[in-house]
C-alpha cells in the first residue's frame, strides 16, 4: 500500500465534504473560525480510525442482518469516549463544539467507511483509510474555517488581522454564511481538479 | 458479502450484539472512570479562578462555604471573607441565552454593588453572542449599584448597552445578573 497515494486519495480525490459531499453538518455548523473547524475535524478523525480499526477487526463475527446496529454500537462509544476525554484534556475547546461532538455518531462518514471499507479490508488498510479520510475532512472544514473567520471575523486562528472596531461580514459567522462560502469553495475546487487532472 | 461471515441466526445475532454491548460497556466505564477527575478539576479550577478574578483579596475558602437559597435553588453564593470580616460575595447565577444556558460568576461588594463579572459557560453564536465574554461588553457593569442601574437592556428600557446583533445574549446577560442582584437583597446578606 502505498502512503502518498493513500492521502491523494482521501485528501483530494475521495475528500469527503468536497467531492463525495457526505456528511455535511459539522461542515456548515462549526467552521466559523479555524480552531473550531480543526478541532471537530482531528475528533472526527480519532473516531474514524477507532472504529475502522475495531470494526475491521470483528467484521467476521457479525451477522449481516445485525452489522448496522452492531456498527453503531462501536461507533456510539467511540464518540463518547472522546467527548469524554476532549472535556477532561481540551476543556475550552470542547466547551467550543458543544454539541457537536456527540453529533459525531450521526455523522455519515464514519457508517459509510464502515460500511464501504473497514467491513471488506484488513485492520491496517481500514486504520490508514480511517486517517486519509479523516485527514481530508480536517482539511476541508480548516478551508471553509478560514474562508468565514477571515471574511466574518476578520481574524485567523483567532489572531485578530483587522482593528477590532472594524467591519466585517457577520453573515459568514451565521449558519447561511457556511452555505454561501462552502459553494463557492466546492466550485472552485471542481473547476480546479478537473483542469489537474 | 464474504461467505466466512456468521450466518444471520436469531442466536448468533443475539449473542454478538449482547457481546459488543458488553464490550462497550467496560470500554466506557474505564474511560469515564479515568477522566472523572481531571473532568471534576476543570470544573473547581475554572470556579476558583472565577472566583479570584471578580472578588476582591480574600482569605476565606469562598467554595467551601458556599449556599444557595431556597427560592433560587440555580444560584450559589460564595461569601468572601477577609480576617472573619465579609468583604463580598460571588454570586453563580444562570439564565437562557440565544441557544443555551449562559452561566455567569458575579461578584458583589458589601454594599451590594456589583464589582465584576465574568462568563464561565456560554453556548452562544460565535462572534456575536460570544462577545459577552470581553472586557468591552461588561466594563459597563463594574462599580454599578443594581437599585440604580437598570439591569436590562436599552431596548427594553434598561440602562445596557447590548452587544450588536446579539441583543438576546445581552438580555441572558442581564437576566442572570438581575436574578443575583434580587437573590442577594432578599437573603445573601445575612
Amino acid at each position: 500500500m502505498n502512503l502518498a497515494k493513500e492521502l491523494y486519495r482521501g485528501i483530494v480525490k475521495e475528500n469527503p465534504t468536497f467531492v463525495l459531499l457526505i456528511g455535511m453538518c459539522p461542515p456548515l455548523g462549526v467552521t466559523n473560525t479555524v480552531i473550531n473547524g480543526m478541532g471537530m475535524g482531528l475528533a472526527t478523525t480519532a473516531v474514524l480510525i477507532g472504529s475502522n480499526m475495531v470494526l475491521a477487526l470483528i467484521k467476521n463475527i457479525i451477522p449481516d442482518k445485525v452489522r448496522l446496529p452492531a456498527f453503531l454500537v462501536v461507533i456510539a462509544s467511540f464518540v463518547t469516549m472522546i467527548d469524554l476525554s476532549m472535556g477532561a484534556y481540551v476543556p475550552d475547546l470542547h466547551a467550543q463544539l458543544g454539541v457537536f461532538i456527540p453529533l459525531i455518531v450521526v455523522n455519515c462518514i464514519i457508517l459509510a467507511r464502515a460500511e464501504a471499507y473497514a467491513s471488506k479490508n484488513g485492520v491496517m488498510a481500514s486504520a490508514v483509510d480511517g486517517l486519509v479520510i479523516g485527514l481530508g475532512f480536517t482539511i476541508a472544514l480548516m478551508i471553509i474555517g478560514v474562508v468565514r473567520e477571515l471574511l466574518g471575523s476578520g481574524s485567523i486562528f483567532n489572531i485578530p488581522l483587522l482593528a477590532e472596531d472594524a467591519t466585517t461580514i457577520l453573515i459568514f459567522i451565521l449558519p447561511a454564511g457556511a452555505f454561501i462560502a462552502m459553494g463557492f469553495l466546492i466550485a472552485a475546487i471542481n473547476k480546479l481538479l478537473k483542469r489537474f487532472q | 458479502m464474504a461467505d466466512n461471515k456468521l450466518p444471520s441466526t436469531f442466536f448468533n445475532m443475539v449473542l454478538i450484539l449482547t457481546l459488543i454491548s458488553a464490550v462497550a460497556t467496560v470500554a466506557l466505564a474505564y474511560t469515564y472512570q479515568v477522566t472523572k477527575e481531571p473532568r471534576a478539576l476543570v470544573e473547581i479550577k475554572k470556579t476558583e479562578a472565577a472566583l479570584k478574578a471578580i472578588l476582591p483579596e480574600f482569605d476565606n475558602n469562598p467554595t467551601d462555604e458556599k449556599f444557595t437559597l431556597p427560592d433560587y435553588p440555580q444560584l450559589e453564593f460564595y461569601p468572601a471573607k477577609k480576617g472573619g470580616q465579609g468583604i463580598g460575595w460571588a454570586i453563580k447565577t444562570v439564565s437562557i441565552g440565544f441557544s443555551g444556558e449562559v452561566w455567569i460568576m458575579v461578584g458583589f461588594d458589601v454594599n451590594k454593588h456589583i464589582l465584576n463579572t465574568q462568563v464561565l459557560s456560554q453556548t452562544e453564536t460565535p462572534g456575536l453572542g460570544t462577545k459577552m465574554t470581553q472586557d468591552k461588553f461588561q466594563a459597563q457593569f463594574r462599580g454599578q449599584n443594581p437599585a440604580e442601574f437598570k439591569l436590562m437592556v436599552k431596548k427594553d428600557g434598561g440602562s445596557v448597552d447590548a452587544l450588536t446583533a446579539a441583543t438576546i445574549s445581552s438580555r441572558a446577560f442581564c437576566e442572570a445578573l438581575n436574578k443575583a442582584a434580587k437573590a442577594l437583597e432578599q437573603g445573601g446578606a445575612k
